[in-house]
């Protein structure tokens, strides 16, 4: 299986008045058609910012860096805008965190669906009415027909993130990147639209990048996750390696920090993670999380930590990464002995 | 954590820079303030001492001397630096105390409407309902009443002076303190501090004075900048156009109007005047602005 | 929507009649319009027989009720200088103020829409910059002092347009600018900051995201949103510019209402004024219903509910 999208080494900097912010400091992962790929941190971590560059949607005051960064095998890098918006939206979706504000509130539903078929694909006003039509129902909107003539100020947030899937999906892209999707929504909504999401990236046979800070969410639609910690990737690996054998301290934190079904005891205390993310502007030098890492030593202060594999996988298309001085077993050992 | 870590903290960040201290760091660093407030205080210095800085008498006519160019001029000299009018009276003369009449029309008509303003926009944005209407009502036919046209007719029948045309602007500006203290009072009323203090049972009285207006204060600053730089245009309009302050008082309008017959010959008797309008009202703008930015950066845009 | 414009719609005829009422008590109680209808060299007799004739000697209210009696009916009285009704006057001096507000908004609007525009989208640079100076001096130039540079200018130096007089359209063209010069900075600096809040807006990056192109993200997304604050702004200028027409018009020799009401100010032509300061109002709050109604059309939020 190629990659659908790859970036090797991407950085993201932004100047700020006190120095330059190193936002996202070298990580690099791909994305499988077919697949789900989680991205997990803390809010401020790197991973929205890394979802905008992928899209090459950053702020213009952002620097992007990357020593890699194809899509279908095409290099990213030299994209001219032009190109880059011929991608977006066509081969490439977008869904943001915001569904109250995603939309445009001067044009209705079915305007703003219509116009990305007629732009990508020259489609004719027909053509695009029914196959927004065809998707609102996808995405489990009753009464499809008669929505397109609303406006998005007459539709919930659960409803408007269904459109914004709906909208994504019209070009039939080869890859989804939701941003926090469900995070704005109740929490009852939430499950929905992430189940939603699940499904449709089964039958539309797309790669879909999911960023979140649930890992609750992870557990259920996951096919490979990705722990961002400061900037960086701290743990990367196939879903159920990470949830069964979490090596990296911060990963262990937080799998501490949400009861699992059948794993967490009844009455037994959720854990916290003490501390706050360091400051990003400057060089971090050796392991970020050092500071609020309990098992932290003096080797944790050192530059040159990298992202290794964890030894004794031997199972084809198993992978499990790390970014930590100990080694993984004692990594194990560690959560082992704290339980 | 960060690389340098082992230096000492610099005491500066130990030791937060207190809220006055940053406003004047920032107020300095600000080009536009910096520059209006400059144009500004030389127009007053001008306005305070005209007697002691002006070479010549304001009123002092000399016909054998009339519509001499100013000194950059091929025929100018240093003997009037800007020239003289068509009545032979020095024209840098007349713009120094010129600045007097344009400084006390600007803000004590602001005054006026200041106080008027004010008083209408907090008890509407304080009272609401039915004190709010009428008084929204009020500032909407306030705002269809033409105030040149208005302005004109009135100063017109009831004959022009100082006062006259003072009280005139002054009646009839007030307009923008009554919308923009209606909508800030409005905010600051729902804040926690304002009910806090009704329920302890403090006056309305105490409350306006000692809760909304500090917290109105620079919003009402900034507005009345604006409103000193628009009575300031306005009075030059209205003198410009006779109905302002009456000759031979030295008024920047009126000495354009009185150089409009020789502008296209002597384009300068009323260039000068004009510039002198010009940067009155750029620099109290300016500093308006200025006020605005240093005091809210975060509504910059 | 309707039920709404209903409201609005009652209010504006209320403004209307204070509008009236205040012109009228400030207009009589500012000076004295039997002694200007008996005109200069009057005696005393006969002010005191054009008082008595005109019921000027009436109680206020009683003069203000005929007069608005009348006016219901179109009638606004007589010009005492032109000898003719007050309603042809305006209605001949009409069309020229028309023109000149009409080319000067279009003037402010073309101007100050694209260069606010272009600021927002390129926010601190050169263009902003410019765009920044032209509002800040636009706001601080006296309108009749830069009439008259434009006069020297164009009329003298350059000889390119007429100074005075309103026969052809290159008479039209200074005050046009003159005018609309006046409200290009407050129309520029709301396109400015309309811009630049919708341009960061999440659904102007859904709308980069969808891969619309450039322009369709700047004009159908961005401005749509932005230009509908404008609308009411340009009508509320459009208004003030009614009002300095008097400026204008005087100092081209424009015979519209400017003028009139410059003329009949001097004259102390009470009927005139006083329907010509109702009529301006009257236009003012036309315009702005017109905006509101604008508004509710342009923004669904207020159209759908």
């Amino acid at each position: 299986m190629t990659a659908l999208f790859e970036v090797k080494n991407l950085t993201i900097d932004i100047p700020v008045p006190s120095g330059m912010l190193h936002a996202v400091r070298g990580i690099s992962f791909e994305a499988m058609r077919g697949e789900t790929l989680c991205i997990v941190g803390e809010s401020g971590c790197g991973k929205s910012l890394t979802s905008l560059a992928m899209m090459d949607l950053l702020p213009t005051t952002a620097i992007r860096n990357a020593e890699k960064m194809t899509f279908q095998g095409q290099d990213m890098r030299s994209f001219s805008e032009h190109q880059m918006s011929d991608i977006r939206g066509s081969q490439m979706g977008m869904i943001f965190q915001e569904p109250m504000t995603s939309l445009n509130p001067s044009y209705s539903i079915g305007d703003q669906l219509t116009e990305m078929l007629i732009r990508h694909k020259n489609a004719s006003r027909a053509e695009a009415r029914e196959r927004a039509i065809y998707l609102l129902e996808k995405v489990g909107i009753t009464a499809a027909a008669s929505r397109l003539n609303q406006y998005p100020h007459q539709l919930s947030g659960g409803l408007r993130q269904r459109v914004m899937i709906a909208m994504m999906l019209m070009c039939d892209p080869a890859l989804i990147i939701a941003d926090e999707p469900t995070t704005a929504l109740d929490v009852t909504i939430q499950a929905q639209i992430l189940l939603l999401l699940a499904e449709l990236q089964k039958e539309f046979d797309m790669g879909l990048i999911l960023i979140t800070h649930d890992l609750g969410v992870v557990a259920r639609v996951a096919d490979r996750v990705a722990v961002m910690y400061a900037g960086e990737i701290v743990e990367a690996g196939t879903a159920e390696e990470i949830f069964n054998r979490p090596t990296h301290p911060y990963t262990q934190g937080l799998l501490d920090c949400i009861p699992i079904p059948g794993k967490t005891a009844r009455g037994a205390k959720l854990g916290a993670i003490p501390g706050i993310v360091p400051s990003l502007v400057g060089v971090i030098e050796g392991c970020s999380f050092r500071e609020r890492c309990k098992y932290a030593s003096d080797a944790c202060a050192k530059p040159g930590i990298e992202l290794v594999p964890v030894s004794g996988i031997v199972e084809e298309h198993v992978t499990h990464d790390y970014r930590c001085v100990l080694s993984a077993d004692q990594c194990v050992e560690n959560l082992a002995g704290n339980a | 954590m960060t690389v340098n870590t082992s230096k000492l903290p610099d005491p500066a960040t130990i030791l937060e820079p207190s809220p006055t201290q940053l406003l004047t760091r920032r107020a300095f660093g600000h080009t536009g303030l910096m520059i209006g407030g400059g144009i500004l205080l030389i127009m007053l210095i001008m306005a305070l001492f005209a007697p002691i800085l002006a070479p010549f008498d304001p009123y002092d006519q000399d016909l054998a001397q009339r519509l001499i160019p100013p000194v950059w001029h091929d025929k100018g000299s240093w003997g009037h630096p800007l020239g003289t009018d068509n009545l032979g009276r020095d024209y840098i003369t007349r713009i120094i105390y010129g600045a007097r009449i344009s400084l006390l029309i600007g803000f004590s008509a602001m005054l006026i409407s200041g106080v008027l303003g004010t008083a209408l926009g907090v008890a509407a944005g304080y009272f609401g309902g039915r004190v709010d209407m009428v008084i929204t009502f009020l500032i909407t036919t306030r705002l269809a009443m033409p105030v040149i046209l208005v302005a004109l007719a009135v100063v017109a029948l009831l004959g022009s002076s100082l006062q006259i045309v003072i009280w005139v602007l002054g009646l009839l500006i007030w307009d923008r303190f009554a919308v923009v203290m209606r909508s800030a009072t409005q905010q600051i009323r729902t804040m926690d501090y304002v009910t806090s203090a009704r329920a302890l049972g403090c006056s309305t009285l105490r409350i306006i004075l000692s809760e909304i207006l500090p917290n109105v204060a620079n919003a009402l600053i900034v507005v009345a900048t604006l409103e000193v730089a628009h009575a300031v245009l306005l009075e030059a309009a209205l003198s410009f156009l006779g109905l302002g302050v009456q000759p031979p008082e030295p008024s920047w309008g009126l000495m354009i109007s009185e150089g409009k017959s020789h502008m296209f010959f002597k384009p300068w008797v009323i260039a000068i005047p004009g510039t002198a309008i010009f940067l009155l009202v750029l620099a109290i703008n300016l500093l308006g602005d200025g006020i605005r930015d240093v005091t809210a950066p975060e509504n910059r845009n | 929507m309707l039920i709404y414009s209903l409201k609005r719609f009652g209010v504006a005829i209320l403004v209307t009649f204070a509008v009236s009422v205040i012109t009228f008590v400030l207009l009589h109680a500012s000076g004295d319009p039997a002694m200007a209808m008996a005109g200069e060299g009057a005696t005393q007799e006969d002010i005191e027989y054009v008082r008595e004739h005109f019921g000027f000697n009436r109680p206020m209210l009683v003069q203000y009720i005929d007069w608005f009696v009348r006016a219901l009916q179109g009638d606004f009285g007589i010009s005492i200088y032109l000898k003719i009704p007050v309603a042809e006057v305006i209605a001949a001096k009409a069309p020229i103020t028309a023109i000149l507000g009409a080319s000067a908004l279009t003037f402010a609007l073309l101007i100050s829409i694209p260069l606010g525009v272009l600021a927002a989208m390129k926010p601190n640079t050169i263009f902003d910059r410019i765009a920044l100076t032209i509002a800040v001096i636009g706001q601080a130039m006296p309108t009749f002092w830069f009439a008259l540079l434009m006069m020297i200018f164009f009329g003298i130096t350059l000889r390119i347009l007429p100074v005075s007089g309103n026969t052809t359209w290159q008479h039209f063209v200074m005050p046009s600018i003159a005018l609309g010069y006046y409200a290009m900075p407050a129309i520029m600096r709301l396109t400015r900051a309309g811009m630049i809040e919708v341009l960061s807006s999440d659904y102007i990056r859904t709308a980069r995201a969808k891969g619309l192109r450039p322009r369709t993200v700047l004009f159908k997304h961005a401005l749509r949103n932005a230009i509908i604050p404008v609308v009411s702004l340009s009508a509320v200028q459009l208004g003030f510019m009614l009002g300095g027409s008097i400026i204008i018009e005087t100092i081209f020799s424009l015979k519209g209402l400017g003028n009139l009401a410059w003329q009949s100010i001097q004259r102390s032509d009470f009927d005139v004024m006083q329907a010509l300061v109702l009529s301006i109002a009257m236009f003012y709050i036309l315009l702005t219903y017109l905006a509101d109604l604008l508004n509710a059309f342009l923004d669904p939020r207020i159209r759908v509910s």
